[in-house]
Order: structure tokens, then sequence, then C-alpha cells
């Protein structure tokens, strides 16, 4: 790992959704994530990209106050994560990789489980519930249980659950692997009704034509974040036509071939 | 593509409880195809790749594959195709080299083979510094590339893969369907479900599927041309804004992203019609929903478009 001169807490804007230096996590001798620094300023769709097994769930689990780092530091909507993971905790969502529902419970018993683990007033909880079934189309199907729902329906569960509480900054591991490109659509469309709230969101996705709708990417290959922008930008970069599809190759390419690999 | 039996599927059902998953479906899959099995989430999908791959038995119907009977020969059938399911179905603390390994053998690949192809296949998809991790130590899409490499270690007639790059990375995904290029050269049939669109638009021939039921089969080409209208490029600053302005208006069928840009499919079909001279030929009804500054030309159908316009067709 090479070692920079990372810019200290000083410089530090406390408005910001995410301020994060020189985070490292290590498991035994292998370096997942191998010196991070990232900047998300408030109320943006950043979409963080890259190859698989580079960093991008372990950087999210050090984020949410999952796992501890190794090195470094992360505030994230100005507190230190690291020290008080526990407030944190309590004004972001998470939406993890695998849906986090309980599949013998109902619609309404998951968000029930959630609101209480959030520590939700009744009348909270009631309107809360009412926007999120609302928002995910869910209405009339409080009384179903998760299993049953096909995957469009659980993945807008899902991001109920993770928003029950009014997260003030979400983040979304590959929250639309695996959906039909019409659901896919219509997530999408939820998020930006989030990202119109002001709510800040973190994304990770393979699909590049999602990651054209985000305000800014930054893109991470060995643990190592190596190049970031707005999409414009990025396909800038690479000439005239390219499309971020043709961005990701490249920069896994470049990477590959310099020997960026841990 | 040759005359012989690929698939023939005949009235192939089978339900749980109230729910019909797949509901008498009737399909051929010529010898040789990649053929590419799309459909909403809960389309029954899954449901008939299992009983095609003789790990579900079908309540009524059955499944020539290669003149031998799904129902009736499964265990014929069974050496004969590879089956990727979507659930992480490895040896969680097997390292990726010996969950291969161990896949293989019970797979009856020869030993000098294996030793070859899982290099090989490891490499391909830049899984081969991780060879002596765990697997359960995997990222997500690493999981699922070591099932796609176990599935690809033997050479089976026939592959049928349950959505195999969810999860995996753009590169990765251009070198598994560079590898699946080369078992269609070999003359191997293929049957991937997917979500992708642009994995469809490199199948040979697909398939949509809604409520348990094949709705419309043939080439991407040939469900192209069927879809009523003209699909066209709109180029304006706010593309979102100009999605939600032509969202449900009359005359348009669908619009969607697509990179900066939106493509809106109009329930014309503007090619069969002579484009009035010195004007472009859009219409009007479109051309005032657009801001001043729009670019807007006609464009060739896309597999986006065929999905959300046949999904749409589905619910009604
Ligand atoms: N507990 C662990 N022990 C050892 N290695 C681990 C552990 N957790 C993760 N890793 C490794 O860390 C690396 C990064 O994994 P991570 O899940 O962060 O990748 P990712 O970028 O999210 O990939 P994907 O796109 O496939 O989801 C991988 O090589 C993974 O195998
Ligand atoms: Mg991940």
């Amino acid at each position: 790992m090479d070692v920079h001169d990372h810019p200290t807490t000083a410089e530090r804007d406390p408005g910001a959704a995410l301020f994060v230096r020189g985070l490292v996590k290590t498991f035994g001798s292998f370096t997942a994530v191998a010196g991070i620094d990232v900047d998300v300023p408030r109320g943006q769709v950043f979409g963080f990209l890259g190859p698989n097994g580079s960093g991008k769930t372990t950087t999210i689990r050090m984020l949410t106050g999952s796992i501890a780092p190794t090195a470094g530091e992360a505030f994230v909507l100005g507190e230190d994560v690291i020290r008080h993971p526990e407030r944190v905790r309590a004004r972001i969502g998470y939406m993890s990789q695998k849906f986090s529902l309980f599949e013998d419970l109902t619609v309404a018993e998951n968000l029930r489980f959630y609101a209480q683990i959030h520590g939700l007033g009744r009348d909270e909880f009631a309107e809360r519930r009412a926007w999120i079934l609302h928002m995910a189309g869910l209405q009339g199907r409080e009384d179903e249980l998760a299993r049953n729902l096909s995957v469009g329906w659980r993945q807008r569960l899902s991001l109920g659950t993770a928003t029950i509480h009014s997260p003030e900054l979400i983040f979304l591991d590959e929250p639309t692997s695996g959906v039909d490109p019409v659901a896919r659509r219509q997530f999408w469309e939820l998020l930006y009704e989030l990202a119109e709230q002001g709510i800040t969101l973190f994304v990770t996705t393979h699909y590049m034509d999602e990651a054209t709708h985000c305000n800014r990417l930054a893109f991470v290959y060995g643990g190592k974040l190596i190049a970031q922008g707005t999409p414009t930008e990025l396909r800038d970069s690479f000439g005239p036509g390219a499309t971020l599809e043709d961005v990701f190759v490249g920069l896994e390419e470049q990477s590959r071939l310099r020997g960026d690999d841990r | 593509m040759t005359d012989d039996p690929g698939l023939a599927i005949r009235g192939l059902t089978k339900s749980f409880g109230e729910i019909e998953a797949v509901a008498g479906v009737e399909l051929d899959v010529p010898r040789g195809a990649v053929f590419g099995l799309l459909g909403p989430d809960g389309a029954g999908k899954s449901t008939l790749i299992r009983m095609l791959a003789t790990v579900l038995v079908p309540d009524a119907g059955d499944a020539e594959i290669f003149g031998l009977s799904a129902a009736h020969s499964p265990d014929r059938l069974t050496p004969r195709i590879g089956y990727m399911s979507q659930r992480f179905s490895m040896y969680p603390d097997l390292s990726v080299a010996e969950n291969l390994e161990f896949f293989a053998r019970i797979r009856g690949v020869p030993k000098p083979r294996r030793r070859e192809r899982a290099p090989e296949l490891l490499e391909s998809m830049g899984m081969a510094p991780f060879a002596k991790r765990q697997a359960r130590l995997l990222s997500g899409g690493m999981k699922q590339k070591l099932m796609l490499a176990s599935t690809l270690m033997h050479d089976p007639d026939l592959l049928l893969l349950d959505e195999p790059t969810t999860g995996v990375d753009p590169v990765s995904r251009r070198e598994f369907w560079r590898i699946l290029a080369d078992i269609h050269a070999e003359g191997r049939t293929v049957l991937v479900a997917t979500p992708y669109m642009d994995e469809a638009e490199r199948c040979t021939h697909v398939g949509f599927m809604d409520a348990g039921r094949i709705t419309h089969s043939g080439t991407p080409q040939e469900l192209k041309d069927a879809i009523p209208g003209t699909l066209l490029e709109v180029i304006a600053p706010d593309p979102r804004a100009v999605l939600a302005a032509l969202r449900d208006q009359p005359g348009i069928s669908g619009a969607h992203l697509l990179g900066n840009t939106v493509r809106v499919l109009v329930a014309r079909r503007l090619a069969d019609e002579a484009p009035p001279p010195g004007s472009a030929v859009i219409p009007d009804t479109v051309r005032d929903l657009l801001p001043a500054n729009a670019e807007i030309r006609p464009v060739e159908m896309d597999m986006e478009s065929v999905f959300s316009h046949l999904a749409e067709e589905a619910a009604a």
C-alpha cells in the first residue's frame, strides 16, 4: 500500500454526508480496502463503481459502522463513525447486497420490526408506514408474506425497511441486481424521489446505464480509489463518443496492466 | 443451425399450491442456439429451467431434449446437461480451486482436463489470485463467478444458466459472453435467463415469458420487427424532465432513459410513411412535448423497448 499525506480533519466540512480519509481494512494478510479518500456532499446521488472484489461492500460496511476499519478516519453526516457507530446508525439507511427481509413475516410486520429497532413512536410509525406503502406501491399487500413477493416488490419493501426511520443518507449496495428492466427503472424513479427530498444516496451498481444517472462517480480497483468525477467528465476523459461501459472497461484494463492488484 | 432436434417443450406445467408457476409452456429451441429467456420477475423462468434440468418433475407436459424425454429419461439426460441455479451452491469452507476440482470430479471430467480448464477459467474471470480463498469469504460477484466457472468446467451438450451474470462486473460479463461464444461455436446449446437486455441482444434466439407462458419467441430481430411503432432518440439537457413529459401521452407507447438520452417508442410506424420534404419525420404530437432545443432522430429498435412493450402488453 502506498502512503499518502492525508488531509487532516481540520479541512473537513461538517455538513458533508461523507468525509473519508485513508480508510483501510485488512483481513489477515489481505488488504481489502487500501486507503480510500471520499467526499460526498449532501443531497448527491453518488455512484461507487468497481470490479467484483474491489472492496465496495467492505467500504460500505465500514461506513455503516458494521465493521471497524483497520486504519483511517470516516465522518458520516458529521459524526465519527469509528467512535460513535450508534449515532451514525440512527441517521442512515442501509440496503445490503442481499435484501434483508424476514421471509416469514408479512409486509407490515417487516416494517414494524425495523420501526421497533429504530425506536419509532406510534404516530411516527403510522405515518412512515403509510408513506412507504404508497412509495413502494405495496398498499393492499400489507398482509402478504415477504417470501411470496416477487423480486421487484421485495426490493421496494427492502428500500422501505431501510428508510423507515427517515434517514438522511442511504447506502444501497447493488439494489437492482437481478431485477427486471422495468422494475429496475421504477426503482430508480423511487431513488430520484428520495434524492429530491434532499436525501443523499451512496449506490453501488454494475449497470453502467444506472451509473449515468448519478451526480458523481468514484471507481475503485484493488481497494484503491483510482478515478472520480461526474459521468460526463469521466466519459470525456476517455475521448469522444465513449460510454461509461467503455470507461469502466478502460479503467479496469489500465489498472490491471499497471499492476494495481493487491 | 442444423435440423437436429434441440429442445421441444410441450404443455410443460408446474404448480406450487395455488400458484401455477409454469402454465403449459410450448417452445422449440434449435440445437446449437444461444437462447435468451426473458420476462418479468416472477414469470416462471427459474421453474421452467429447473424442469429442463430434470431437478423438478413437471405436473404435466414434457420436454424432449436431444430426442430424450425429461420426464421419462432424466437419468440419461442429466449427464448431458450443465445447470447453474440462481442460488449459491458451492461449499463455503472449500477454497475456490477445491470447489472447482470437487464438482468437476463428480461430473466425471477427466483429471488432465480439470488441471487445464480450472486455471484457464479462473484467469479469464480475474479470479486467479483468489484460487486459495475459501468460498465464503468471496465478494458477491466473485461467488457468482465461481459458480459460473464451476458450470463451465465440463462440456455438456446443453447449458442451462439461470441469471448467471447477476452482480457480475462489466468486464467479467464481457469475458463470460466471450466464453459462451466459444461454446456456441462448438455447436453446443445454451439456454440463459437474463435481466440484462444487452445480453439478450447477443442471443441467437430469445423467448419472452410471462405468467407461466412463453408469449413470444424468435430471433432478437424478429421480436423487434414485431413491435408496432418506431423508436426515437431524444437528446436534451434534462433527460428526466423529457421522460416525465412524455409519459402516458397519447401516441407514445413507451419511454426510457438510455445513458443521457431518452428513447421514445411512438405508436406509429414512421418508416412506412414518406417523410414530408424538408421536415423531420417526427410527429408533432411528440415534438410539441419536447423542449425546443431537443434533438430527435429515429433509431433502431432495442431489446429494452421490446421488453417494456411486451411486459406492458402482458400486464394489460
Ligand atoms: N471476512 C473476510 N475475510 C477475508 N477476505 C474478505 C472478507 N470479506 C471480504 N473479503 C475480501 O475482500 C475483497 C473485497 O470484497 P467486497 O465484498 O468488498 O468486494 P465488492 O467490491 O463489494 O465486490 P462485488 O462487486 O463482487 O460485490 C474480496 O477479495 C473479498 O474476498
Ligand atoms: Mg459487493
